[in-house]
């Protein structure tokens, strides 16, 4: 019998890893707080529910691998590793810091963080050699990898979709965080992915499309995904670039901006957090 | 000298079969080349370990970058020109930034390719591997050295550059000389002068060195076949005891061996040097002896510049 998500208790987690990559990027000063506050449905549903990981051996053989393709949203991936006890929530200040080991993009190292990224379009690649390997060891780690929906103009995206479907790689699961935004501004005025559902498909991807802020909605996904054989699956959830927080929601200049500390105190009322 | 021709990337091609035969976590990858890199061999053999990539060398990289976390260690085989020039940032990022250890095959180095021209021509990638961290850059002389240095890549942690040419060339190398990544090999003795060359090169070097020792001249020759991690040691020792250098290589002079060498005297040792190799030029279609002439990189050219060097020393 498969386990049930607890969605209440997963809200609840989501509210306060927002709460914590708000802090950090204000500590900070600099970072991206839009395309971190949209995937973070993303990291609870898969994190707190699917995944397969420990915290004590985060290289453990046994683990499932994830993979943040669209390294600049690294702060939500490192306030879900604090909140999992990969490393203690004390080091989130330390972000983008001279020293530190949360980068201002993901660098392999840190507990929990299975690769460099930052360039983008680069992660699916890696994702099917991380598939491929563990078919040759008869491993059966599913592959995670998150991807921005700018991040979809890079070429080798396009190239990787072919080699994961090409190779029947059943478990990379991709999800492509839809919110919809890039730094130049709207997706879909700078260089349209519409029909996307439809190419995806076309490369060959079972293709799931979600409300990506919908704790039930993601955890069936990676339900679903699962089950697919034969096939990727690729999750298309839609989100809202700064969710939230009302006024970074859908406000493109938070892309690569860190709240102020007025914004982060209204922020932080806003998501019922006291401090 | 036994001068049967044969290309590099055959040498590389047997290593690589026999590696398989003996290492599991051997795997190998081709962008659409496999036959021409010579990782055909090994697809032929260990099908299930080959992954064709298809004409995507930037996929490539980053897919052995994900079987080289996986504890694999993969071949990724192409054309020079296109695993350093169209996956640069993808070697860059995925692969020597996080160090792994995924050897990255690049034949068809140098103007020697012939006919088919500038655009499959490398002549500017062993300087776009040689400026990242972590990557080793090895440039072997001939089809036995290939041999040798794509069975210790394989047991050298991190990323290495192979650089392999497409024409048959002399094997110049016998099978019972050491090979050590990093460790220049001094072929010839000599206190006039000292030729540093790598890949082809070496063996135009070599005779050179024949020639300039009918007029009373007695070159060094050096086998530079590791371009990073440099041998300081050889090349300053050489400066010291020649007081003048020549480098020849198969490729751009600007940031290739004659770059390298040139840093290290520049810090260590300063003596006159005279570059051999590309200057700052595409290269062009024709047969590789004709281009050797039109690039001025043949044995009379090293014996010119060896002169030029050696008539430099009063100068300094």
């Amino acid at each position: 019998m498969t386990k049930r998500p607890d969605v209440k208790k997963l809200e609840k987690i989501a509210r306060e890893i927002r709460v914590e990559i708000l802090k950090m990027l204000t500590c900070a000063g600099s970072g991206h707080t839009g395309g971190s506050l949209s995937m973070v449905e993303i990291l609870v549903g898969l994190y707190f529910y699917k995944f397969r990981c420990d915290p004590e051996r985060p290289l453990c053989e046994t683990r499932d691998i994830f993979i943040l393709s669209k390294g600049h949203a690294c702060p939500a991936l490192y306030a879900t590793l604090a909140h999992m006890n990969f490393f203690k929530k004390e080091e989130l200040c330390t972000l983008r810091k001279a020293g530190t080991r949360l980068q201002g993009h993901p660098q392999r190292g840190l507990p929990g963080i299975e690769i460099s990224s930052g360039s983008l379009g680069q992660g699916l690649s890696i994702a099917n050699g991380y598939a491929l390997a563990a078919r040759l060891d008869k491993d059966k780690k599913h592959i995670y990898c998150v991807m921005g929906d700018g991040e979809l103009d890079e070429g080798q995206i396009w190239e990787a979709m072919l080699t994961s479907a090409h190779y029947k790689l059943d478990n990379v699961c991709g999800i492509v965080d839809y919110n919809k935004f890039q730094i130049d501004g709207r997706t879909e005025d700078i260089k349209g992915l519409e029909p996307l559902k439809e190419k995806w498909q076309a490369f060959g991807w079972e293709v799931l499309e979600i409300d990506g802020h919908n704790l039930k909605e993601v955890t069936d996904a990676y339900d679903k995904a699962e089950t697919i054989k034969g096939k990727p699956t690729v999750i298309l959830a839609h989100t809202v670039k700064g969710k939230g927080v009302s006024f970074f929601e859908n406000q493109n200049k938070y892309h690569g901006v860190a709240p102020s500390k007025e914004e982060l105190g209204k922020a932080l009322k806003e998501l019922g957090a006291n401090d | 000298m036994n001068i049967n021709l044969k290309p590099t990337r055959d040498g590389f091609g047997e290593a690589l079969v026999e590696l398989g035969e003996k290492r599991q976590d051997i795997v190998a990858l081709s962008a659409d080349l496999t036959d021409s890199t010579r990782a055909g061999w090994f697809k032929k053999r260990f099908p299930e370990r080959f992954f064709a990539m298809g004409v995507s060398e930037q996929d490539m990289i980053c897919t052995a970058a994900g079987l080289a976390l996986s504890g694999k260690t993969p071949f990724a085989c192409t054309f020079g020109v296109f695993a350093a020039g169209r996956a640069w940032d993808q070697i860059r990022v995925s692969v020597a930034y996080m160090d792994l250890n995924v050897k990255i095959v690049g034949t068809h180095g140098g103007i020697s390719v012939g006919p088919d021209g500038p655009t499959h021509q490398a002549v500017e990638e062993i300087t776009l591997m040689r400026v990242l961290p972590n990557m080793t850059v090895i440039v072997p002389c001939d089809a036995l050295e290939a041999k040798k240095a794509t069975i210790a890549s394989a047991s050298c942690k991190g990323p290495v550059y192979l650089r392999l040419g497409r024409s048959g060339v002399p094997t110049i190398t016998k099978p019972g000389d050491k090979f050590e990544i990093g460790k220049a090999d001094t072929l010839r003795q000599g206190n006039d002068v000292a030729i540093i060359a790598c890949g082809y090169e070496v063996y135009e070097a070599l005779l050179a060195c024949d020639a300039l020792k009918k007029e009373g001249i007695a070159a060094r020759v050096i086998n530079l076949h590791t371009l990073k991690p440099v041998d300081r040691c050889a090349i300053v020792k050489a400066a010291k005891d020649t007081g003048a250098i020549v480098t020849a290589e198969e490729h751009s002079i600007i940031g290739g061996l004659g770059g390298t060498v040139s840093e290290v005297l520049a810090q260590e040792f300063p003596v006159p040097i005279e570059f051999i190799g590309v200057k700052d030029r595409f290269g062009e279609s024709g047969s590789p002896e004709k281009l050797f002439k039109i690039f001025e990189l043949t044995a009379e050219d090293i014996v010119k510049a060896a002169k030029r060097a050696i008539a430099r020393k009063k100068m300094f």
